[in-house]
């Protein structure tokens, strides 16, 4: 692997997450809306705020200063991992991300794991199978399951498998037993997307002549799908993982509500409803952090795939 | 004279575009061509008819259920679909399930439009401007995007809505700025490729002036494409706008949303299904529609020769 492709991949890493912090800055900090006024009205009981009060509470924040100067605060801080304290509760946002994230990435990489499972299953025995309805259903199913509303599909898993059957239970987060629904809920989304790439890319691999070649020397035809076909197919499926992720940690939100579990997305929900800015700007810049760090993972695993893609001219 | 200057490069054109193929068909033939086309598709018939019943709701709410969605009769409260003048039943205050499910379409459907507006006008003024004016312009509100297409839409919204406050309307502003992204990259890939065609160049060459050219060339041959990206972004857009007001962000209660409609009826999951589960099939059934439909638009009728 050269130097100059890891460097460049590095500082175009490095050009997202600042971008990613201006954008999420001049979103939360420059539309209107009084974060300070909000939060007084909440901690005071009812009390009537003076105004002295709320100075002391903008001026405690540094929300009194110049913009200019708050942002040069603020990033000099997250370079140094410091992203600020939140308003509602005092906790710092690293901190409180940091208890949040052990449970959502349970239920993301569960949510993988299904995704990953569901997708494969359904595109490789709609590109196998020659009964005709088969393959027409299989091939319908990603883009049914992409036009469901998360929430609704995971009510719906708990009306049925909860109420009904009894099988796993409807809330919280105590044992295996109840991250099966919320990891289905979460994965079919990612799952459906998958199975699109992977079954089109099939259908590509499949045409291809050495595909050909095989098949006349004579190759079972499974042996032609899984060895053959299958590892051409899986680099064009491999490029929406950091697409997925975002998927994942997207449906974190809904999912968590859906099912009354702890984690970053109840996190991220509580803190929109009382409008506890640095917190959902260090979630906003969480989800970008693993989006560069999936991708960046990604361009450093194609080119031991595919030796052709390190060799090739940057576009 | 400039007016004759400005229709000039379309006669000077050196390469005509192809005239339409069907010019040679009768009225006759292509209304048989529709009803063949649409006979093979029964998918696409029951889209459209979803569409039509959608829009029929969200417009005129009071033909299809008379009744105030707000209407509540205590004594009849959590009956089942089938009971006598409630077909799809009633909610936990008795009020009428159909009405409100009626009723909630034109606040579901008003947002979405909103929405995908934003979307388009915000998103198609970036691609445009970064496809005409390309250089440092081009680099910079490109990269912009990618920045934006690398935060999760739903957390992109919900950092809005932190900003801007809660209520559909607001909702959906936050919904259509999260999918600027897409329409501005599709719009600047369909710039570039007018722009660099022959008739825009001859157009040039002849000394129409940009904005001449941006009117009659760019905008209206960069407009099938954008059009089946809102199409598809409607159905996004509708789920985006239903989750969050799920998440409880959009309308205060008594209003009927859909995706509210959900939100109320999820205390009663365990004893009366048909208060989640309705809505949530009107959701499902109109994003499907939405979807097949904009299928159709891309092409499936000039390929379906």
């Amino acid at each position: 692997m050269s130097l100059p492709y890891l460097l460049r991949r590095l500082g175009f890493a490095v050009l997202v997450l600042w971008a990613a912090f201006t954008v999420s800055f001049v979103v939360l900090y420059l539309l209107p809306g009084d974060p300070v006024a909000t939060m007084a009205a909440g901690s005071s009981d009812g009390q009537p705020v003076t105004a002295a009060q709320l100075d002391e509470l903008r001026h405690r924040y540094g929300l009194d200063q110049p913009l200019i100067v708050q942002y040069g605060h603020k990033l000099a801080a997250a370079l140094h991992g410091d992203l600020g304290t939140s308003f509602a509760t005092g906790e710092t946002v690293r901190g409180a991300i940091a208890d949040a994230l052990p449970p959502t990435l349970q239920v993301a990489l569960c949510g993988l794991a299904f995704a990953v499972v569901f997708g494969a299953v359904v595109a490789l025995v709609a590109t196998y199978t020659r009964i005709r309805w088969l393959s027409q259903v299989l091939m319908a199913l990603p883009s049914l399951a992409v036009s469901l509303p998360v929430f609704w599909v995971g009510l719906m898993l708990v009306q049925l498998f909860s109420f009904r059957l009894g099988l796993f239970p409807s809330v919280g987060a105590r044992g295996p037993q109840s991250l099966v629904l919320p990891a289905i809920t979460l994965g079919l989304p990612p799952g459906a997307l998958i199975a699109q790439v992977l079954a089109k890319s099939m259908g590509q691999a499949l045409d291809e002549p050495y595909v050909t070649t095989a098949r006349a020397k004579g190759v079972g035809a499974g042996a032609v799908h899984l060895r053959h076909a299958l590892g051409n197919a899986l680099i064009p499926a491999l490029t929406v993982l950091g697409y997925v992720t975002g998927l994942l940690l997207a449906g974190s939100v809904v999912v968590e509500t859906v099912f009354t579990r702890p984690g970053l997305g109840r996190l991220t929900v509580s803190s929109v409803g009382v409008q506890d800015i640095p917190v959902v700007q260090g979630v906003v810049l969480f989800a970008a952090v693993v989006f560069v760090v999936v991708n960046l993972v990604l361009d450093l695993v194609y080119p031991l795939l595919d030796p052709r893609i390190a060799t090739a001219v940057p576009a | 004279m400039t007016e004759l200057l400005d229709r000039g490069p379309e006669r000077a054109d050196p390469i005509p575009p192809p005239p339409p193929a069907p010019s040679t068909e009768g009225r006759r033939e292509r209304l048989a061509r529709l009803g063949r086309f649409l006979r093979q598709r029964p998918g696409l018939v029951g889209s459209a008819l979803v569409i039509v019943f959608v829009l029929l709701s969200a417009f005129v709410p009071g033909l299809l259920a008379p009744g105030d969605p707000d209407f509540a009769v205590p004594e009849v409260k959590l009956r089942p679909p089938g009971t006598p003048g409630h077909w799809l039943g009633t909610d936990y205050l008795g009020r009428d399930e159909w009405t409100r499910l009626v009723h909630g379409a034109s606040l579901s459907l008003e947002a979405t439009v909103v929405a995908v507006a934003v979307a388009l006008v915000v998103g198609g003024l970036i691609g445009l401007l970064a496809g005409f004016a390309g250089g440092w312009v081009d680099e910079v509100l490109m990269r912009v995007v990618d920045v934006m297409l690398s935060i999760p839409p739903i957390l992109m919204s919900l950092a809005l809505i932190t900003a801007l406050g809660f209520g559909t309307f607001k909702v959906a502003i936050a919904v259509g700025i999260a999918s600027v992204a897409s329409f501005a990259r599709v719009m600047r890939a369909e710039t570039l490729r007018v722009r660099s065609s022959v008739y825009v160049e001859a157009a040039r060459s002849v000394g129409t002036r940009w904005w001449v050219s941006l009117g009659r060339h760019v905008l209206p041959n960069a407009a099938g494409p954008v059009t089946v990206l809102a199409v598809l972004e409607f159905g996004l857009a509708i789920l985006a706008v239903s989750s969050l007001s799920f998440l409880g962000y959009g309308t205060p209660p008594p209003a009927p949303e859909w995706g509210s409609l959900v939100a109320e009826g999820r205390n009663y999951l365990a004893t009366s299904w048909w208060l989640c589960t309705i809505p949530g099939v009107a959701i499902a059934a109109t994003v499907l529609s939405v979807n097949r439909i904009s299928r159709a638009l891309d092409g499936e009728w000039g390929r379906a020769r």
